[in-house]
């Protein structure tokens, strides 16, 4: 018994192998091709892609919120706004701020900090903390950020100085990211009789206000609703939702993606082309042969099955190692550049590799289609006399 | 009278060369039966090849009618004219035609591929029919350029039976062959058609004749009798 034949299983399949083959030089030129074209779409959306993640990612995850401030011209958000806002359904919490950006010092260490003035059960739903405790309202005591306990070095029960007044630091809060209501990362917070105390001439309204909702998705309408109410003859208050700007962020890293891998796709149309230019030099070559496969009775279909399934094979093939060169090489150069392969992984960047193979295929059996359409309506008696 | 398995019936086939008309056909009428071994002669131009080409259904006539096995094919379209070739007819070509990339055994199996015959079936009825064409089984998995010429037509003819076609249409089947060897192809082709195969070789070898009950002869797109 011979050893199991592959033509037992799928004839065509088992003919466009051999036919690859046969001019191997040939398909590895134009699989070399495809092969860079996958790359170059998927690598490039790769990049958009860690880019957009890189920064999104120091972005707090804190849930999105409105921001108020008073409008270009207006000095603050008054008592009586906010009172207005106060009767707009949908919302949550209101938690109104006065900050002033201010030196500190502790000990031998200066830094520059935002000093907040807010409620304690604000501050509670903006940031938790990391040790310690909440300020009591009325007490001299503080919370700091993170990134101010840090470069301070700073702990629960020092005593920070802000211009020849001392405050306590009964809690300190954890790292929270960026984020688009405040920076909480880098801000000092106490009490209305404290912030008052440092600054008494300062005006009594507020420099902003973060206001959560109940439902998420209303939002824009909570948003709309607070703007009718406070802006209905002048222009008072601007009111913006934190989610506009990620989303915006996030657009404009998916339109710089889709040009990264416009550009891209570009290498993959001429690999496209060359594999069109390499399928019809073969089905030149093989006019004869088709013309004999025709003469014994294969049918348009057959022949054009033969040739789709030749690019197919090309394609899918060549695509495959494209999206491996990619997955390798980019893994490579993320963990080199960003210290942190795990990027790579990211289901995201993975959407790009696919989407680079399923172009890269779908590339090759478009090069392909005409070529085989061409060599399945050849008429056999010309084909069979070609030389 | 049983119905002829070939039948031309006032064939016309015209090529247009610039402004010349040129006759390669002129109402040509021939009637083959089954079983028959026919030779048709004729020199280059005759007209021949032609004719070969409207029973082969690789052409059609500019006027009358080819009837293969009863049905006329200058109605079908290109794919009907492939299941009339695929059924009915088995070529034999001057040049062997055989594919490059396949072995000896998948060539005749290739027929039987296109007519969609399960891969078991094809396999040992290629098996057998290398058997029936005189070809030793150890040629089975050789390429076709690793075999002699003799050899290769012997896989054609195997490739040609492969759907067990009513028909045999060789072209100038030992047109490449040494005298030798052409003899023993011609002899297979004999015993083919004395187990029933119809045959029909289109040749200029007045030698090839001798293998045929009939002789059709051709000139200048017409038939004529003997003596031309």
């Amino acid at each position: 018994m011979k050893i199991a034949d592959p033509l037992k299983n799928n004839m065509y399949a088992e003919l466009a192998r051999r036919n690859l083959k046969r001019q191997s030089i040939r398909t590895i030129l134009a699989a070399i091709g495809i092969i860079i074209g996958v790359i170059a779409i998927s690598s490039m959306g790769i990049l958009g892609n860690t880019m957009k993640l890189s920064v999104t990612d120091s972005f707090a995850d804190v849930g999105d919120k409105l921001m108020i401030y008073p409008a270009p011209g207006e000095e603050s958000i008054t008592e009586k706004q906010i009172g207005q806002i106060r009767k707009v359904a949908g919302i949550d919490e209101i938690i109104p701020l006065r900050s002033h950006g201010e030196r500190v010092e502790y000990k031998n260490e200066e830094s520059f900090a935002s000093v907040y003035d807010i409620k304690e059960e604000g501050l509670e739903s903006l940031a938790e903390l990391e040790e310690g405790r909440y300020f009591k309202s009325g007490s001299t005591d503080c919370v700091v950020g993170s990134s101010v306990a840090e470069n301070l070095e700073v702990s629960v029960g020092s005593k920070i100085v802000i211009d020849d007044s001392k405050l306590r630091v009964v809690g300190i809060l954890k790292e929270r990211g960026l984020g688009f209501d405040i920076d909480t990362d880098s801000g000092i917070f106490t009490s209305s009789e404290m912030y008052e105390k440092l600054y008494p001439d300062e005006d009594e309204g507020y420099s902003s206000t973060i206001i959560t909702v109940d439902d998420i998705n209303e939002l824009e309408t909570v948003q709309q609703d607070i703007e009718d109410r406070i802006n209905r003859k002048d222009e008072l208050i601007t009111v913006f939702a934190t989610n506009m700007i990620t989303e915006s962020i996030d657009g404009v890293f998916d339109a710089i993606s889709l040009f990264l891998m416009g550009i891209g796709s570009i290498s993959l149309l001429v690999a496209g082309v060359s594999i069109l230019n390499v399928m019809l030099m073969s089905t030149m070559e093989r006019t004869k042969e088709i013309g004999v496969m025709k003469a014994v009775g294969a049918s348009r279909k057959d022949i054009l099955k033969m040739f789709l399934l030749e690019a197919l094979f090309l394609g899918v093939a060549a695509s495959l190692i494209g999206g491996l060169l990619t997955l390798g090489g980019s893994y490579m150069i993320i963990s080199f550049i960003m210290d942190d392969s795990a990027y790579i992984l990211k289901f995201s960047n993975i959407i790009y590799i696919l989407e680079g193979v399923f172009f890269g295929v779908g590339t090759s059996l478009l090069g392909g289609m005409y070529p085989a359409w061409k060599a399945s309506r050849m008429k056999p008696l010309d084909a069979l006399r070609y030389e | 009278m049983p119905e002829p398995i070939v039948e031309l019936r006032d064939v016309t086939k015209i090529y247009t060369l610039g402004k010349n008309r040129i006759y390669a056909l002129n109402k040509v009428n021939i009637s083959i039966e089954e079983g028959d071994f026919v030779t048709i002669m004729g020199s280059s131009g005759s007209g021949k090849s032609t004719l070969l080409n409207m029973v082969g259904c690789l052409d059609l006539p500019t006027s009358g009618k080819v009837m293969i096995n009863g049905v006329d094919i200058s109605r079908l379209d290109d794919d009907g004219l492939t299941s009339i070739r695929r059924n009915n007819i088995g070529f034999i070509f001057q040049q062997f035609n055989l594919i490059q990339t396949l072995t000896a055994l998948e060539n005749v199996e290739m027929p039987m591929i296109f007519n969609g015959t399960s891969p078991e079936k094809r396999r040992k009825k290629a098996m057998m029919l290398f058997e029936r064409a005189q070809l030793p089984p150890e040629y089975e998995e050789h390429k076709p350029n690793e075999l002699s010429g003799g050899q290769q037509q012997r896989v054609a003819i195997a490739r040609a039976l492969a759907n067990d076609p009513p028909i045999l249409l060789a072209d100038e089947p030992t047109g490449n062959l040494d005298s030798k060897t052409g003899n023993s192809v011609m002899k297979l082709l004999q015993e083919l058609n004395s187990a029933g195969t119809t045959v029909i070789v289109v040749t200029h070898d007045p030698k090839l004749e001798d293998f045929s009950n009939t002789t059709i002869r051709l000139q200048d797109g017409v038939i004529c009798d003997e003596n031309c």
